[in-house]
This record gives structure tokens, sequence and C-alpha cells, in this order.
């Protein structure tokens, strides 16, 4: 009974998790917009920052491992291996989040000792949906920071709570 | 006996784990530079205003030394505990914390390192669309220093993710040592 809760309860966080990686891509993919001042014409991407592509990627592969491990079998020797593999995937998603927090900060503020104005002012839809992929991708953090401490419970069983 | 062996390598790692992020976090935290740019002339007599590039400019840089601070001081208490630890038995919550800790540290180091190499990067190259100038030209003595830290950085973090595996497979060999143990006795 309790080993039933256990994967059950594993299955949803990393569909969770999927779920919320794939929502913080698709909304960073979608955001573009165009702002026009006079006769000059400003179109924001996600790519013209290389820290929203490095999010972006990151998140995609973080989304296509939590669904291949999604159908991992219960009784398979490879859980070892997910430890670990969890344990990479959320650093990758805690340095594709900071980097992209930390350069939308500066869009947001501007950083007045270099000269850099911000841009939000003239993009505001554009900032709107960057933060909103930018939580998603913290949601997703969140989850795997569970997940990590999960997985240890569900392979090495520390606490030897199940009787083999 | 193989307990033995693995409680060497983990000492010898977190010590360089613990004197790389160190390094970091001064170099990083010492980083400054001023130039004296002239501005203006006046007849004969320039107008000279001088420049400061601090670390504290950029919040990603702050973050980057509070989180090797961090870092560093978990590794040298994680290298106390170690030391002063030597008892033949060893309690599974003990390994546990330790494995959970280590793990949520290399997580914070990944998130430091990723957030000061972004930022670096956009004031070396600068920005055309957000129209943002690179600094990385006049002030080179600052770019280079920050890039040294960055890289120490880099190494404490690979050190962190190979010392929370390490710790892991000793968790795993402790239960599994503890389930044959228990399974022999019933």
């Amino acid at each position: 009974m309790v080993k039933l809760t256990q994967r059950l309860g594993g299955l949803v966080l990393r569909f969770a998790a999927f779920c919320a990686a794939l929502g913080a891509v698709i909304a960073m993919i979608t955001s573009r917009e165009r702002s026009s001042f006079f006769v000059l014409s400003l179109v924001a991407r996600y790519s013209d920052l290389a820290a929203f592509k490095y999010f972006v990627i990151a998140n995609a592969i973080v989304s296509v491992y939590s669904f291949l491990v999604l159908f991992l079998p219960k009784e398979s020797l490879l859980w070892k291996f997910v430890v670990v593999l969890d344990l990479m995937v959320t650093m990758l998603l805690t340095s594709s989040l900071s980097a992209a927090v930390a350069v939308a900060q500066v869009g947001k503020r501007g950083n007045a000792n270099a000269g850099w104005l911000p841009i939000c002012g003239q993009v505001p839809r554009f900032c709107d949906q960057i933060t909103g992929a930018l939580i998603a991708g913290l949601i997703a953090l969140i989850l795997y920071v569970f997940l990590l401490i999960f997985s240890i419970h569900y392979v090495v069983d520390p606490f030897l709570l199940r009787k083999s | 006996m193989a307990r033995e062996k693995s409680w060497k390598l983990l000492l010898g790692l977190r010590i360089f784990a613990f004197m790389a992020t160190l390094a970091a976090a001064i170099v990083m935290a010492l980083n400054k530079e001023t130039k004296t740019l002239v501005v203006a002339t006046i007849g004969t007599i320039p107008i000279k205003a001088s420049l400061t590039a601090k670390f504290q400019h950029a919040p990603a840089f702050v973050f980057f030394v509070i989180a090797n601070v961090m870092v560093s001081f978990h590794n040298l208490f994680m290298i106390v505990l170690q030391i002063f630890n030597r008892k033949p038995e060893i309690k599974c919550f003990n390994l546990l914390s330790v494995a959970i800790l280590d793990m949520l540290n290399a997580t914070l180091a990944s998130a430091g390192a990723n957030a000061a190499a972004f930022m670096a990067e956009l004031g070396k190259n600068g920005n055309k669309h957000a129209k943002w100038n690179k600094i990385c030209d006049q002030f080179a003595i600052y770019c280079d220093h920050g890039s040294g830290a960055l890289i120490a950085a880099f190494i404490g973090l690979i050190l962190m993710l190979i010392i929370a595996a390490v710790s892991i497979s000793r968790l795993l060999i402790h239960s599994n040592k503890s389930a044959a143990a228990t399974s022999s006795n019933t």
C-alpha cells in the first residue's frame, strides 16, 4: 500500500514538472512583439538574448526527459541511474532559470552604471510573457527538487520501509 | 575497507571544491577597476571624469558572490564534520542529510555560476537589438578578473556534482549493507 501511493505520488510530480517545463518553453517561444515609434520599428524576440535561448533549450531537454521517465517500469534497474540524472537535470534547470532572470532583470531595470536603458517600457507585452515563462520555469524547478528527494527515497530506501 | 577509500576521496574532493568556490568568491568580490576618461576639452584644459566598474553594479555578480560563499561554507562544515566523525557506526540519517545537502548546494553553485556567466557574456558582446554597448573593451582588467572567477566557479561546480554523486553512492552502499544484514538476521 505504501509502495503504491509512493509510485503514484512520483508519477504525479513528474507529470506536473513535465507540464510546467513544456509551458515555459511554449510561453517563451511565442513571445514576440513589434513596437514602433515614428519611423523606426523594433521587434523584440526571445532569440535576441542568448540567455533566453539557453532557457528554451534547457527546458525543452527537461520536458523530454521527464516525459521519457514517466514510462519507466517499476522494477527496472535504471532507477539508480535516474537519481543521478535527476540531479543533473535539476542543475540544468537552476542554471537556465538564474541566467534568464539575471538578463531579464537588466532588461526591466536597465543598468545605470553601464549606460544600458531598460526595454520593458517599449515592449510591455513581451516582458509580461517572459515573466510568465520564468514563473513556469520556477515551478518546474521546485517540483524537481521534490522529485530529487523522492527518487532517493524510492531507490535507496534509507529507512528500510520496504520488506524485501 | 571500501568505506575508508571513499572517505579519503570525498575529503580530497571537498577540500578542492572549498578552495575553488572560495577563490571564485574572493576574486569576484575584489573586482574593481577605475578609469579616467577625457570627456571634453575647454580651450587647452581637458576635463577628466573617472568611471568605476564594481561587481556590485550587476545583481547577478552579487548573487554569484553570495552563492559561492554559501557553497564554500557548506564544504567547510562538511570537512569538519567528516574529520571529527570517524566512529565506525554511521547512522543512516547522517548519510541521508549529507547527500541531500550536497545535492542542494550543487544546484546553488550551478545557479550562481551560470547567472554570472550570462551577465558577463552580455557585458562582453553587448546587445544590438536592445542598444546596450559592450563594456569589456574599456574595462579589460575588470573583465579578465571576472572570467578568472567564473572559471574557478565552474571548476567548483563540477567538483560539487562529483561530490554529490559520491555521497549518493555511499548512501546506496550503506543501505544495501543494512538491508542484507537485516534479511540475514530474520
